[in-house]
């Protein structure tokens, strides 16, 4: 028999501003100590939420991250400093949460989660809160909730918007009867990609937390059949109704979905996504290459199809911008006849305007391997990564 | 008229409006009209078989279409129709 929960001393006087209010109180403090919470990723969600979950007290925090702190978390990821860059996160959050709250026990998974491992890491713990990054890992999470049983709290987060709500809990709405698919690849942004306002997951991811604590401490009302929408831009918060799907595919009525599943393949994303071909693939050009062209005055046309803001951090002078949305409208500012280069951040884009192009009739068209970042690295160290 | 909220991933394909007002008399004909004036909207609302996309859900004021009468449902002059595709950032 686990012998009854106290607090020392030193806890009670740390906890004070919980301890006297009758709606926490010793009791609630006492549950706070005894939860056990379980955070997917220690990024900009995971942040927030584990600072403030470690100060309120919560006994034991288990954080699942594989990655390490780069200098491009820190706008955002406040649990990671700048002497940490490098560090694995894991890491730099246990220490982070642990100068706060001695008192914690931070369990460290350095792993992805996956169908081989989520059931086993998520059944240790009351309460899983969903910080991830990627689609697959939120539909792993949700799945893995609901046959566990386990609440799920949920936030993302895109530019300057934010959703959260609380899913499965006690037989509640899921995440798949929100959405019973994902969106195909490429089609929904990713932040790396779409960009987030720093402040936005501080926002969300204590939204997270604080229905986290409300439901360790049985108060209030939780954020269950409900959809918050942020919106920081115009400062406000919607609610929508969020129901049980009665033909959700593993919480509904009639389930098909009893194990976990392969959720790569459920998203459409390869397992192991091709690697770059090493070298100069058909249709690409190399960076030096480029610079040569370039040096030998040879007639040829340097097109950026990066945005225009993406162009005031950083550019390559020879290089006339046409954003690839526009180029369906300005393809006749180019001459088929001419040599092109098209070049954008690292390559994914430039290869869209190369396709678009070589159906628009040119022919002489490459895309510019790995982009301005390449760029960066091999001709020209003055120009800025971003 | 009515008007639709547009989130965030999908101003890109508006001009950048956050909110367009639309006629119709049901959802499937002001995301009709949502089309008509902003043609790049249509593949990512629809499939290439005229499906509303299973990743974007529709909301008269704060109900999911799916548990009205879909595309079907009447909509009147003053209600808000949002458009809430599936986001999946926590930032890494």
């Amino acid at each position: 028999m686990t012998p009854p929960v106290t607090l020392s001393k030193d806890e009670i006087l740390r906890y004070s501003r919980h301890l006297i209010m009758p709606e926490v109180g010793m009791e609630g403090q006492l549950k706070l100590k005894s939860a056990k919470v379980l955070l997917i990723g220690a990024g900009g969600l995971g942040a927030p939420l584990g600072l403030y979950l470690a100060a309120a007290g919560v006994g034991r925090i288990g954080l699942v991250d594989f990655d390490v702190v780069d200098f491009t978390n820190l706008q955002r990821q406040v649990i990671h400093g700048t002497k940490d860059v490098g560090r694995k996160k894991l890491d730099s959050a246990a220490d982070s949460m642990h100068d706060i709250n001695p008192f914690v026990q931070v369990d460290k998974y350095d792993v992805a989660l996956t169908s081989e491992n989520a059931l086993q890491i998520l059944g240790d713990y009351d309460i899983v809160v969903d910080g991830t990054d990627n689609f697959p890992t939120r539909y792993l999470v949700n799945d893995a909730c609901v046959l566990l049983g386990k609440p799920n709290v949920y936030g993302s987060i895109f530019r300057f918007e934010g959703q959260a709500t609380v899913f499965a809990y006690e037989g509640g709405p899921c995440y798949r009867c929100l959405y019973p698919e994902p969106p195909p690849p490429g089609l929904v942004p990713s932040c790396a990609e779409g960009g987030v306002l720093g402040i936005l997951p501080g926002t969300i991811g204590l939204i997270q937390a604080t229905e986290t604590v409300k439901l360790i401490l049985g108060i209030g009302e939780p954020l269950v059949g409900r959809l918050m929408l942020y919106d920081a831009l115009g400062m406000r918060f919607r609610e929508l109704k969020l129901r049980k799907n009665p033909e959700c595919p593993i919480c509904g009525d009639h389930r098909t979905i009893t194990q976990l599943i392969d959720y790569n393949q459920f998203c459409g994303i390869p397992d192991h996504p091709p690697a770059p071909a090493p070298g100069v693939a058909e249709g690409e050009i190399d960076v030096t290459e480029v610079k040569a062209k370039i040096d030998r005055h040879d007639p040829f046309v340097l097109i950026d199809v990066r945005e225009p803001h993406e162009y005031q951090i950083a550019k390559i002078p020879y290089a006339k911008l046409i954003p690839l949305g526009e180029l369906p409208k300005r393809v006749n500012e180019l001459n088929s006849a001419d040599e092109i280069v098209a070049h954008c951040k690292s390559g994914m884009r430039s290869a869209k305007a190369v396709e678009f192009l070589k159906q628009a009739g040119f022919r002489k068209v490459k895309n510019m391997k790995g982009g301005i970042l390449a760029w960066s690295d091999t001709i020209d160290p003055s120009v800025p990564k971003y | 008229m009515p008007k639709i909220l547009i989130p965030t991933p999908l101003r890109q394909y508006t001009g950048k409006l956050d909110t367009v007002q639309v006629k119709g008399s049901t959802i499937g004909e002001a995301l009709s009209d949502l089309t008509t004036q902003h043609a790049d909207l249509r593949r990512n609302l629809y499939s290439d078989e005229g499906k509303l996309r299973s990743f974007v859900n529709v909301y008269l004021n704060d109900e999911d279409i799916r548990y009205l009468k879909k595309e079907a449902t009447p909509v009147k002059e003053t209600d808000t129709i949002s458009i809430v595709p599936s986001i999946a950032g926590g930032s890494r």
